[in-house]
């Protein structure tokens, strides 16, 4: 079957297209941008999507998201992970390896993919251990998961403390040119802390986290890439002094990326409020300037993609103490529209914001997708970006809710995602 | 003026009106503790439950006595701090509770936030008897009651908080109340224990206990936790008490009616010399007896306001 997407504003930064015009996919494939429609839309075989008032883009992609599949299948399965990514626009995800068993051998690689295969419904890419059971100890099957489709390497959720470790895993990739991307906390200033550390933590009287325990990271692991020439990703940037480190580093030429996640440029520590587990990640929500600076670094290119960090907890789970509650939060189906509020508050143009989610995170991963090149696969993302919308957590497709956004009014309705030429989910 | 908190959970969401509504009214609930037979019936028919997660044997007593003065039935609960994390969560454990008929629920727990959590999630008032590292307003309302009693006032008082105020809900509620009130605060302690952050709170830091006792009206001395010795906040306990422990020799500078304070149990010889100890503890004597006459008093408030809700 084909698809003509008809008269939307076609964005494609891969390319460099803005303009209006069409768009026909063949064979799963993006065929042509015809000028004339008219001999399609009699065609019975194709179906016609008026895309007016529509941006038409190359699917979204997050190259940081929690499927919990295997062994946390209560908070999200491989199958409702893409499904909530459909809905929020995401043709392409990237799987984090802290599931149970973790993903650090090619056999959980390989399973994960035959889940993604058949009953996914969007492109799944796993991320495999640096560690055996990221425990920072020893080095992970890499190469075998490599084989096996593994996209790079991360212990995400625990650092690699050991810094010999991570010198010897960020050699070790190059064989294989993969990066590794890295979660950058130094463990012992986090301490026992549950948020950040700040004026709002010393009033709750909960116990803090420092910016300096990601900035103290990031920093050895710039050094460490420096020294081995290696490819490093910088996951989850949440602080000013993370963006003054990598600005610096990219300057001096180190191949290192960055992503930054919708609530660490939308929101600060203030949204805690009273103990609000669903303002609880980590790295956790920080203050004014450090958002200022993630926003900033977004603009200037320090930070490469915006990426989730899609977290799901259950209910259950999230419905305690604070200091007992898991770290993390869904992001894949407010991801769209709190991005879009940056280009509404000026801080980025629609181009350099469809960027961030889709060529150039492809390009940290080398995924090759996040474009809508003739011949390319058809991953594409319609979306009204004006729509008004109110986000309503029992409406997503996730298996969790844990999000802090539920209720807010946003901009920016997902009307179709295809994926591989196929409609996966029409809003 | 009425009282519309149904929840008592900390003095940083109260406004002075309301305290000093509290302080007021803790006036006459000590006039009944006074009196021969010290009980009123406010609170018959009330099931209040204590539902302790911490070991206390003071602040639950403290707070039972004042359940019966005021009537009510009592439902004592206490759980092994390990219960924390292990078997029923906090809410189903509170949700039985309310089940068997509690409509007050005093809450002590050893993590920040869990009465924010039950006032969120029942029906029943909830009073904060002390939630981890972040309030304890009953304690800091009996210390109010108390500089009141003896000062005449609060307004104006320099009041100097000394210790490990990093971990310390009793500094953070007194901190509060205190400059609500219009009292000047200083804080003092090692600087591993004072939080970067405190001055959003306008307390004036200090690290040498000299310099922040100058002229102070009030010293209020918290306790060290023993426990958290082993950590990497200070050397000893020995160079601790040196620098940090309240003598006669370091209260020189202070007014010359200088009221030290002590929330109890005091390790003698660290945080306060023997002698300070012994002139303290008249004090001491009457914070416990005010503490059941403002916890009385809170109460009262809660179930009225709750009542009018």
């Amino acid at each position: 079957m084909s698809i003509l997407i008809k008269g939307g504003r076609i964005i494609d930064p891969s390319q460099g297209i803005d303009g209006k015009g069409n768009v026909l996919i063949e064979n799963g494939k993006i065929k042509s941008y015809p000028k004339t429609t008219k001999k399609y839309e009699n065609d019975l075989d194709v179906k016609v999507i008026d895309a007016k008032g529509n941006i038409v883009s190359p699917g979204l992609v997050d190259i940081h998201v929690h499927l919990r599949e295997p062994g946390f299948e209560h908070k999200e399965t491989i199958r409702t992970g893409c499904e909530s990514a459909a809905a929020g626009g995401f043709t392409s995800i990237v799987c984090m390896p802290n599931t149970n068993p973790v993903n650090d051998n090619a056999s959980v690689t390989e399973y994960i993919l035959l889940k993604a295969r058949t009953e996914g419904i969007v492109n799944v890419f796993p991320i495999g251990a640096i560690t055996k059971g990221e425990l920072g100890e020893t080095l992970a099957q890499i190469g075998e998961m490599y084989q096996a489709g593994c996209v790079g390497v991360s212990d995400d959720g625990m650092p690699v403390m050991n810094s010999k470790v991570m010198r010897h895993a960020m050699e070790y990739v190059q064989a294989f040119d993969i990066p590794v991307l890295s979660h950058a906390e130094d463990k012992d200033l986090s301490g026992s802390g549950v948020m950040n550390e700040g004026e709002v933590s010393t009033q709750l009287g909960l116990a803090g986290i420092p910016c300096a325990s990601e900035d103290v990271m990031v920093s050895r692991d710039i050094t460490v890439a420096e020294l081995t020439g290696s490819h490093l990703h910088i996951c989850h940037v949440s602080t000013a002094g993370s963006v003054r480190l990598i600005r610096a580093a990219k300057k001096r030429g180190v191949k290192v990326t960055a992503e930054v996640t919708p609530h660490h440029f939308t929101l600060t520590d203030e949204a805690v409020g009273r103990y609000d587990t669903n303002a609880k990640m980590n790295p956790p929500l920080r203050g004014k300037k450090d958002r200022e600076a993630v926003i900033e670094g977004l603009k200037d290119g320090t930070l490469d993609a915006i990426a989730t960090d899609h977290a799901p907890h259950s209910e259950d789970e999230k419905k305690v103490e604070f200091d007992l509650a898991p770290f993390g939060i869904v992001g894949l189906e407010t991801a769209l529209p709190l991005s879009l509020k940056l280009v509404e508050d000026g801080a980025l143009t629609i181009n350099q914001m469809i960027s961030k989610l889709t060529n150039s995170p492809s390009d940290v991963l080398n995924l090759g997708k996040g474009t809508l090149k003739i011949g390319d696969d058809a991953d594409v993302v319609i979306f009204n970006p004006d729509q008004e919308i109110t986000i309503d957590r029992e409406e997503f497709h996730s298996k969790s809710k844990n999000s802090p956004f539920d209720g807010w009014k946003l901009k920016g309705k997902v009307n179709y995602t295809i994926v591989n030429g196929e409609i996966v989910y029409s809003g | 003026m009425s009282f519309k908190h149904k929840h008592i959970l900390g003095l940083e969401e109260l406004t002075a009106q309301e305290i000093t509504l509290i302080l007021d009214t803790a006036e006459s609930m000590k006039e009944v503790s006074e009196r021969d037979v010290k009980k009123v019936p406010a609170l018959r028919g009330v099931t209040v439950c204590n539902l302790f997660y911490e070991p206390s044997t003071r602040t639950r007593s403290s707070f039972e006595i004042a359940e019966k003065r005021l009537s009510a039935d009592v439902l004592n609960f206490t759980l092994s701090h390990s219960s924390v994390t292990k078997g029923e969560t906090l809410l189903d454990t509170a949700r039985n509770l309310e089940a068997m008929g509690a409509s007050v629920i005093v809450i002590r727990h050893p993590l920040s936030g869990a009465p924010w959590l039950l006032a969120k999630e029942l029906n029943s008032s909830i009073i904060n008897a002390g939630d981890g590292s972040h309030e304890h307003p009953s304690q800091a309302l009996l210390d109010l009651f108390t500089i009141r009693e003896i000062k005449g006032k609060i307004k104006g008082l320099k009041v100097v908080i000394v210790g490990d105020i990093l971990h310390s809900r009793v500094a953070r509620s007194n901190v509060w109340g205190l400059i609500k009130l219009g009292a000047e605060v200083r804080v003092v302690g090692p600087p591993t224990l004072i939080p970067r952050y405190i001055q959003k709170a306008k307390a004036k830091t200090y690290y040498n206990l000299e310099e922040a006792i100058e002229g102070a009206d009030v010293v209020i001395m918290l306790r060290i936790q023993m426990e958290r010795q082993e950590s990497v906040y200070f050397p000893s306990l020995r160079e601790y008490s040196r620098f940090y422990g309240l003598t006669r020799e370091k209260l020189k500078g202070a007014d010359k009616d200088v009221t030290v304070m002590h929330p109890g149990p005091i390790n003698r010889g660290i945080e306060l010399s023997s002698d300070i100890a012994d002139d303290a503890s008249s004090v001491i004597l009457d914070q416990v007896s005010n503490g059941i006459a403002v916890r009385m008093a809170m109460f009262y408030l809660a179930v009225s306001a709750g009542r009018n809700q």
